[in-house]
């Protein structure tokens, strides 16, 4: 039984979504070129993926398992995050305008985020449990958060930098992804 | 007419080749390509779902009303993910493990969700197959590339056959997740190379149509205003 710190820490940094799990890259390269979107976006997606396990968790345990039908799983979890994305956008609107001018347009792309189908599905596949989940649901939005943070950065070096003519752009880029994802290498092994 | 059909099976595998040129569906392109094999797997997989969901969409889109395309969209494509996942758990159950997860992540793949936007909701079924197939096998084959440079480098092998020379001495980096984007950006540097034209600056806004379900639709929003 692994503890939560260790679960937390594993999907922050050894199991990053981003950097070895490969999931989430269309908004890791497409949002991660300035600081405050990265940063929006990262927040956006950590508050979807712990949302999106709060509601996933229940209906796969209550409903689907008793009556089996785990194999609906893909169908409702993913409706359910387009749902719940949609309610949410809906009243940050209503409630939180500031809020909303600042995470909302980030909010309808999550829907087609793979890293939050991916935790839900992760969570069901490692047999966590309600508290667990939502643990690794955070330790993975803070993970995605950290490494389009810290891309953030390396681009924006990346853009004075004399690159040759056929590789300017997002063969650079993916490059760059490249090097930050063998520093995260370095903490494999961390935990065991 | 047949020569449309013939362009628009020929389009997706090297002009607009969804991978390569356009930069779509890039999670499973890095993720499953330790191995040729499994890149066939899962390009051919997605190749299905491709084609299910776009004849689908395509003999729909008179009847689903615009509101509600996307939720329409999500579920016809999860519920041949789901078929996929079925079919191979039980005739291929190794290759059903090797590819885990990222087989139910076919769903959120934004090939099928750009090609049911984008052509299967404009046009009749069987443009809409051909395009699905066309823009299969570029998929697949952009996978199978991938799979084989990083196989044969990490590995040593390719298709279960060993390479001699490099298998002495794999360079394991290449079947490591860092490998992944390495691989995949010289790649793309290399096609462009060789189309003789400038690689892209980045994932474009400009001409695409895929707004509602892009990364980067929030990001558009801002150019087009910024543009204006």
């Amino acid at each position: 039984m692994k503890t939560l710190g260790i679960i937390l820490l594993s999907a922050m940094l050894t199991d990053n979504f981003v950097l070895s799990k490969f999931m989430g890259i269309c908004p890791f390269l497409g949002v991660s070129k300035k600081l405050d979107s990265a940063t929006g976006m990262g927040i956006a997606v950590t508050f979807v993926m712990i949302c999106a396990t709060i509601v996933t968790y229940p209906i796969h345990h209550g409903i689907l398992v008793p009556n089996g039908l785990e194999y609906f799983d893909t169908v409702v979890f993913i409706l359910v995050i387009a749902l719940f994305v949609q309610l949410v956008e809906t009243a940050l609107k209503k409630l939180v305008p500031s809020l909303y001018k600042s995470l909302g347009v980030y909010l309808p792309l999550i829907t087609t985020n793979c890293a939050v189908l991916g935790v839900t599905v992760l969570n069901i596949d490692n047999n966590y449990t309600f508290l667990q989940s939502i643990v690794n649901a955070l330790g993975g939005g803070l993970g995605f958060m950290l490494a389009l943070v810290i891309f953030s950065g390396v681009r924006k070096k990346l853009e004075y930098a004399d690159i040759p003519e056929t590789f300017k752009g997002v063969p650079a880029t993916l490059i760059a992804a490249s090097i930050v994802s063998v520093s995260f290498m370095g903490f494999s092994g961390l935990f065991n | 007419m047949a020569n449309k059909l013939v362009k628009e099976l020929t389009k997706g595998v090297v002009k607009e080749n969804p991978t390569l040129v356009m930069l779509l569906g890039m999670c499973p392109t890095l993720a499953v390509t330790t191995q040729a094999l499994n890149g066939i797997v899962m390009g051919l997989a997605t190749t299905f779902v491709l084609l299910g969901s776009n004849i689908v969409v395509s003999a729909l889109r008179k009847v689903i009303p615009d509101k509600v395309r996307i939720p329409a969209f999500i579920v016809i494509i999860a519920s041949f993910v789901t078929v996929i996942g079925f079919l191979l758990e039980g005739f291929a159950p190794s290759l059903y493990d090797s590819l885990g997860i990222y087989l139910t992540l076919i769903t959120v793949n934004c090939i099928i969700f750009g090609r049911a936007e984008m052509f299967a909701s404009k046009n009749n079924v069987l443009y809409s197959a051909c395009d699905a197939i066309g823009m299969g096998i570029g998929f697949t084959l952009a996978l199978f590339i991938m799979g084989s440079v990083r196989e044969i480098l990490g590995s040593g092998k390719w298709l279960d056959m060993e390479i001699p020379v490099i298998s002495d001495n794999p360079m394991l980096l290449f079947i490591m997740p860092a490998g992944g984007f390495f691989t995949l950006g010289v790649i793309i540097a290399m096609v462009n190379k060789f189309a003789n034209r400038k690689p892209p600056q980045e994932i474009e806004c400009g001409n695409c149509e895929n707004c509602t379900n892009c990364a980067k639709s929030g990001e558009c929003d801002k150019e087009k205003e910024e543009n204006k």
